[in-house]
C-alpha cells in the first residue's frame, strides 16, 4: 500500500529479508529465555550466556571424539544397515504379491508396535556393546523404511511395468530403471521418518544403558547437577538433530528432484 | 507374421468380463493393418494378448511362428495412456535410449537412433526436457519416438494419435506411414476414427461391440502413396468409411446370440472381402499423374 511496499526489493534488501525470516524467530526466542532466566533466576534454568560458556568448555574437548563420534558413528551405521534392510526387504516383498500375503500381518504388527515400548529391552541389550547398540537402531528404524517401499513398489504404475517388460527390462535393470525410482519418493518419507527414530532410539540408548555417548553424558550431567552443563547436552542434541535434517532435506532435494518439479509444475496448472 | 487364432479374453472377478470371444486374423510380415471398434469392445485387450502381456483365456497368438507367451523380442508398443507410459524420472533422450540400452545397442549406434527418432517427430530439441514439462501430444510424440528408435519388426500402436489436436494428428499419421514405409515394419494400430483406420490401413478389421468377434476383415483398396488431401478426398476413401461406419453401427445394433458359432467360423476363414468397387483404377491413375 505503501511507497516503499510497491518499490521493487534490491538484491542486498531481498538477502536481508531472507536472513531476518530465517534468523529472527530463533533470536527472539533466545532473547525471551535470557530476558525470563535473568528477570527470575533459578537454578534449573540458567541463562543463555552461561550455557554457551559450558558448551565451549564441554564440548570443544575430547568429548567430540569420545562421545559426540561414537554417538554419531553408532547412528549412522544403524540407520544405513536399517535402509538397506528396508529398503532390500520392501522390494521383496513388494513385488511378490505370495510374499506380500505371508508378511502383511506381521508387518502390521510391528508397524503398530510404539518404539517406546522398546526401551526395557533397549536397557537390556544397548548396553551390552556397540553391536547391540546398532542393532537397537536398526530394529527401529527399519518398519517405517520397509513398510514405505512395500507401498512404494506396489503402487509401481501399471502401464509403466508393462512398458518395461515390452522392451525388455528385467532383472537388475528394472530395478534400477524402474522399481526403485518409481517408488523412491514412499522410501524417502520411510527414510525420513527413520532418521527421527534413529536419533530417539541412540539418545534413550545411551541414557539408560551406557558408559559413554551424548546421551549418557547429558544424564551424568543432570546426576551431578551440572545444570548448565547439561542444558549444553541438550543443545547439542538438537544441532545435531537440526544437522541430520538439513542432511536428508539436501540429499531428498537431489535424489527426488523429478518427483519436486514435476509436483510444482502440476500445482501450477492446477 | 502376426496369427491370432480363436483368441478368447474374460477378465476374472465379480461373474467375469468377457471382453474377446473369438477372434481370428493374421497380418503378414511388413503389412500395417488397423483394429477399429466401439469403445470398450475390448481392442486394448486385444492388443494386450498380442503383446504378451495378457495371457488369453481361450486360442493363441503368434508371432513369427512362435507362440506368445510373454512379451516377443522385437516387439514395440505404443500405449493409449502414453503419458504413463514414460519414465517420470529420465529425460526424454533417456526414455527414448533406455530400451536400446537393454537391447545392448553399442552406444554410438544408441545416440543415433536416439537423435534420428526425436528429430523425425519433431522433438529434436526437447530432448533435455522430462515427459512432464511436455504437452499431451508432444508426450505421444515420445512414446512413438521410443518405439521407432527400437527398430521393431513389430509395432503395435493403441489409439496412438488420440490425444492430440487435428492439426498434429494428421502429421504424426503421415509420419507414421513414412515412416512404415521406411522400416517394413509389421504394424497393428488400434482406432476408433474410422477415417483414421481408412486413412493408415492397408486392411481393416472392425470388431464387433460385446461379446467381441471380427466383424469384418476389410482390404483398404487405395493407392498405396497416401496424402491427406487427396486420399482423403477420394471417392473411394468416402465409400470404404460409409462402409465401415454401417458395419459398425450394424455391430452396435446386433444381439449377442444371433450368430452361430457355425457363421462365424465361415466368416472369419473366408479371405477379407472386398467392397464392390466402381472404378479403383480410375483414382489410381489420377494419383499417378499427379506425382509425376
Ligand atoms: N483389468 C480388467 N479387469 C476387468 N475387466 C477389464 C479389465 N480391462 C478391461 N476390462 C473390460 O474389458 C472390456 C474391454 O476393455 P478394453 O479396455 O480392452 O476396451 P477398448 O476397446 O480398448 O476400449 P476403449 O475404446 O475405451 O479404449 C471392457 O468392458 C472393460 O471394462
Ligand atoms: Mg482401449
Amino acid at each position: 500500500m505503501s511507497a516503499a511496499g510497491t518499490r521493487p526489493a534490491g538484491p542486498l534488501r531481498r538477502a536481508a529479508l531472507r536472513l531476518l525470516r530465517v534468523l529472527g524467530l530463533p533470536v527472539l526466542l533466545v532473547l525471551g529465555w535470557w530476558i525470563y532466566s535473568v528477570a527470575e533466576p533459578t537454578f534449573y534454568l540458567p541463562t543463555p550466556g552461561r550455557v554457551a560458556g559450558a558448551f565451549t568448555e564441554v564440548w570443544f574437548s575430547a568429548r567430540i571424539t569420545e562421545d559426540v563420534l561414537p554417538s554419531v558413528g553408532r547412528l549412522l551405521t544403524g540407520y544405513a544397515l536399517a535402509g538397506l534392510l528396508g529398503v532390500g526387504l520392501g522390494v521383496a516383498i513388494g513385488s511378490s504379491r505370495a510374499l506380500r500375503a505371508a508378511a502383511e500381518p506381521v508387518l502390521e504388527f510391528f508397524r503398530a508396535v510404539p518404539p517406546p515400548v522398546l526401551v526395557p529391552l533397549i536397557t537390556l541389550l544397548a548396553g551390552l556393546d556397540t553391536t547391540m547398540k546398532v542393532l537397537v537402531i536398526v530394529s527401529g528404524c527399519v518398519w517405517p523404511v520397509l513398510l514405505n517401499t512395500v507401498e512404494g513398489v506396489r503402487a509401481v504404475d501399471e502401464v509403466l511395468a508393462d512398458t518395461g517388460r515390452c522392451f525388455g527390462l528385467r532383472g537388475p535393470a528394472r530395478l534400477r530403471h524402474l522399481v526403485l525410482p518409481a517408488a523412491s519418493p514412499q522410501i524417502m518419507a520411510g527414510l525420513r521418518q527413520a532418521l527421527s527414530i534413529g536419533i530417539i532410539l541412540m539418545v534413550i540408548g545411551e541414557m539408560f544403558a551406557s558408559t559413554s555417548g551424548i546421551g549418557h553424558t547429558v544424564v551424568l550431567f543432570q546426576r551431578g547437577f551440572a545444570i548448565p552443563e547439561m542444558w549444553s547436552g541438550i543443545v547439542v542434541l538438537g544441532l545435531l538433530g537440526f544437522g541430520f535434517s538439513l542432511a536428508f532435506r539436501a540429499a531428498e532435494r537431489r535424489i527426488l528432484a523429478w518427483h519436486l518439479a514435476r509436483g510444482e509444475e502440476r500445482g501450477r496448472h492446477a | 507374421m502376426l496369427e491370432i487364432t480363436g483368441l478368447g479374453k474374460t477378465y476374472e472377478g465379480r461373474g467375469g468380463v468377457e471382453a474377446l470371444r473369438k477372434i481370428d486374423f493374421r497380418v503378414d510380415g511388413g503389412d500395417l493393418v488397423c483394429v477399429v471398434g466401439p469403445s470398450g469392445c475390448g481392442k486394448t485387450t486385444l492388443l494386450k494378448c498380442v503383446a504378451g502381456l495378457l495371457t488369453p483365456t481361450a486360442g493363441e497368438v503368434r508371432v513369427a511362428g512362435r507362440r506368445v507367451t510373454g512379451p516377443p523380442p522385437g516387439m514395440a508398443v505404443v500405449f493409449q495412456e502414453y503419458g504413463r507410459s514414460l519414465f517420470p524420472w529420465m529425460t526424454v533422450r533417456k526414455n527414448v535410449e533406455l530400451p536400446l540400452r537393454e537391447k545392448k545397442v553399442p552406444a554410438p549406434r544408441r545416440r543415433e537412433l536416439v537423435e534420428e527418432a526425436l528429430a523425425a517427430v519433431g522433438l529434436a530439441d526437447a530432448a533435455a526436457a522430462h515427459p512432464w514439462q511436455l504437452s499431451g501430444g508432444m508426450q505421444q510424440r515420445v512414446a512413438i519416438a521410443r518405439a521407432i528408435a527400437y527398430e521393431p519388426r513389430v509395432l503395435l500402436m493403441d489409439e496412438p494419435f488420440a490425444a492430440v489436436d487435428a492439426q498434429t494428428r494428421a502429421e504424426l499419421e503421415d509420419l507414421l506411414l513414412t515412416l512404415w514405409r521406411r522400416l517394413g515394419v509389421t504394424t497393428l494400430l488400434v482406432t476408433h476414427d474410422i477415417d483414421e483406420a481408412v486413412y493408415l490401413g492397408r486392411r481393416v478389421i472392425v470388431l464387433s461391440s460385446a461379446p467381441t468377434v471380427v466383424q469384418e476383415d476389410l482390404a483398404v483398396d487405395l493407392p498405396a502413396a497416401r496424402d491427406q488431401i487427396t486420399t482423403r478426398s477420394a471417392p473411394r476413401f468416402a465409400e470404404l468409411r460409409a462402409h465401415v461406419y454401417a458395419q459398425i453401427k450394424q455391430a452396435k445394433g446386433r444381439a449377442a446370440g444371433d450368430r452361430t458359432a457355425g457363421d462365424r467360423a465361415a466368416e472369419e476363414s473366408a479371405p477379407p472381402r472386398q467392397v464392390p468397387s466402381p472404378a479403383p483404377r480410375d483414382l489410381k491413375r489420377k494419383t499417378d499423374g499427379r506425382t509425376r
